[in-house]
């Protein structure tokens, strides 16, 4: 018994989705008479996704951008972080400008230290998207654990979480951010605290109303009848069909993420100036924007915009994909 | 519904509470101002007399004390750095936020709702779709960044638009407003647009899914079938009903422009609270950090409460659902 335990559990990576998408097609086979279909959950989803052109657009743009960020110290032409290859004869140099002392070209100019601002963009891009999917890791865990607490346990326990979570999310996510680092001070580690607290409320929201609604399903009295324990009935039953709303939610919460971390690190409470992410790259630029140096600050932004866009032109096909209210 | 409104009365006195003590305890972790107020060659002496002077030697527990029966009369302290009481500051401030807010909100909402209605109404036309796609765009845009762009292109390029400071000003009801002088309107063009960006978004694809979903129910089906001009239609049965939930958002929004706001005093100059809170952020001046911080929770617990009981005014369910979950 316990040797079958184990090897399903180890599998448990690859099921959960395949067993969504069977629920899906189970509510979408055709009335009888009509063909019935042989497909691969994961293909019928592919197909899906693929109706949107400007969705796959969107797919291959954050594809690139995700290798950029993480592949910045292969393909960057400089370190920014290092001193030694910054040389201040460079600085605030227009894109396209070559370098006074060697034959680099600087393809989007430099900023007021002589750095290099596509490398500098790799290398931001790298930590803002590091910190965007880390913080929205940690608060999906806590307010997946949350939430499915509030809908299992319900009562007190259930009243207690999601008044909190109503409370905070009655308040704008930045006004949170500025007070917690207002408390807390700069850093990465709490900025990445600022942003799973602005967080974990959305998850623990959306994981509660669908646990809630998968608990009434037969599948659930099914496994009761089975004798199955409770906590394998809401880890591996419950919680894999409670998934889809909840990868939408956590795809838009990416793009917030990021955009409220540049934000804050544009205002000067994010991170630490000695490991720039895009907002502060952009702060940086700020200061020479009226003196005509546009591309200080432009490039860097346009980075952030075009990560974003890609990340929510993914979400917006995802939820037309995974919504059952509108599946074809 | 009184029983409803005193409830909720409760819930938000609690609510301004909590956030009081969060406020309170997490500024007072700040860094230390005696550090950024006296002379770095001051003696232990001087230094000593100017903390007992601030009242920063006291221990915790009394300095919260006397910080919420100061707060109860009004009274959050005297700025570290200006050395006028806080409340005073933030107030001065506030009617210069208050009017980019509503300038904000105002072209959101006479550019959103048309826009909406219409990418509603033809949703696969090519128009539709640019909406949206204009709409999805918007939500992307960092708005610090579209502030950079925006001085770039108007001041920095064309010189049209001044980049910062809110211009000539003039008194309305003993307000100072900007937007009754060229001038005035001119310095408030530019940051009013970036804040609106996100908003105007956020309407457009609020209007545009209520009117798709409207145009499917029964009652539009039959004023369509009784005859009805299409402009009676959209205008009257569409349009009133899809303006509920429009009405409250925002509202509900209104209170996260005055917090983004933040971003745009910053990029602009805006001489708001906004602004003001970064710099004493920077400036680690307490008192005025948590002044502004207890006046916006204040003012967002006041539009939640004045939303919430206006909605259940419009609509029933709200309060006998919130009736039956209580019993």
């Amino acid at each position: 018994m316990s040797f079958t335990r184990c090897s399903t559990r180890a599998f448990a990576s690859a099921r959960p989705l395949r067993r969504i998408d069977s629920v899906r097609i189970a509510a979408d086979i055709p009335p009888a008479g009509s063909e019935p279909r042989v497909e691969s959950p994961w293909r019928r989803f592919a197909a899906e996704f693929a109706e949107s052109r400007m969705a796959l657009a969107g797919l291959a743009t954050l594809v690139v951008i995700v290798i950029a960020a993480i592949a910045a110290p292969i393909i960057s032409p400089q370190n920014p972080y290092d001193l030694a290859q910054l040389d201040v004869l460079d600085s605030k140099l227009p894109p396209g400008e070559r370098s006074s002392a060697t034959d680099r070209t600087y393809w989007l100019g430099t900023d007021d230290q002589g750095r290099d601002m596509l490398s500098g963009i790799f290398y931001g891009l790298r930590i803002s998207l590091a910190v965007g999917a880390s913080s929205t890791v940690i608060a999906l865990a806590i307010g997946l654990a949350m939430g499915l607490a509030a809908a299992y346990f319900g009562g007190w326990v259930d009243a207690l979480i999601m008044r909190i979570a109503d409370i905070q999310l009655s308040f704008p996510a930045i006004l949170i951010a500025l007070i917690l680092l207002a408390v807390l001070g700069q850093g990465i580690d709490k900025i990445i605290a600022a942003l799973v607290t602005v967080q974990w409320a959305y998850y623990a929201r959306t994981v509660r109303s669908s646990a809630l609604v998968e608990r009434q399903k037969e599948y659930i009295e099914a496994a009761h009848m089975l004798g199955l324990s409770r906590a394998r009935i809401v880890l591996r039953h419950l919680l894999p069909n409670c998934m889809p709303p909840l990868i939408v939610v956590a795809t838009v919460q990416v793009a917030h993420a990021i955009l409220l971390e540049s934000t804050l690190s544009f205002l000067g409470l994010g991170l630490p100036i000695t490991e720039p992410s895009l907002g502060l790259l952009i702060a940086n630029g700020f200061q020479y924007l009226l003196s005509g140096k546009y591309w200080i600050s432009f490039y860097p932004g346009l980075a952030l915009l075009l990560s974003i866009m890609a990340i929510n032109l993914v979400a917006d096909q995802l939820r037309d994909v995974l919504n059952p209210r509108l599946s074809r | 519904m009184l029983a409803f409104t005193i409830r909720r009365l409760g819930q938000s006195a609690f609510v301004l509470v909590v956030m009081a003590f969060i406020v309170f305890v997490g500024v007072y972790a700040i860094g230390d101002p005696i550090e950024l107020l006296v002379n770095p060659q001051a003696d232990t002496a001087e230094r000593i007399r100017a903390t007992a002077a601030l009242g920063l030697d006291k221990p915790f527990a009394e300095q919260f004390i006397s910080f919420l029966g100061g707060a109860v009369r009004g009274d959050l302290g005297r700025s570290f750095v200006f050395n006028v009481p806080a409340i005073q500051l933030i107030f001065d401030r506030l009617p210069a936020t208050l009017e980019l807010a509503g300038a904000a909100m105002v072209i959101a909402v006479i550019l959103g709702i048309p826009l909406g209605l219409i990418a509603g109404l033809k949703p696969d036309s090519f128009i539709g779709r640019a909406i949206m796609a204009g709409s999805i765009l918007g939500f992307s845009l960092p708005t610090f960044w579209v502030g950079l762009v925006l001085i770039m292109v108007f001041s920095v390029h064309f010189g049209w638009l001044p980049p910062n400071g809110r211009g000539e000003t003039t008194l309305l009801f003993g307000v100072p407003v900007s937007f009754l002088t060229i001038d005035g309107l001119k310095h408030l063009a530019m940051p009013a647009v970036n804040l609106a960006v996100f908003k105007l978004s956020l309407l457009v694809r609020l209007t545009r899914a209520g009117t798709r979903e409207s145009l499917l129910q029964d009652y539009v089906k039959f004023a369509r079938a009784k005859g009805l001009p299409a402009r009676r239609v959209i205008g009257v049965h569409v349009l009133k009903n899809i303006l509920i939930p429009i009405v409250t958002v925002i509202g509900l929004e209104l209170g996260s422009v005055i917090a983004f706001a933040v971003v745009t005093e910053s990029i602009f100059a805006w001489p708001g609270t906004g602004k003001l809170l970064i710099d004493s952020i920077n400036q680690l001046d307490r008192p005025v950090v948590v002044a502004y911080l207890l006046v916006i929770v204040t003012i967002f617990i006041v539009i939640n409460f004045v939303v919430d009981v206006l909605y259940s005014l419009l609509d029933p369910r709200v309060r006998l659902g919130q009736a039956a979950a209580a019993h």
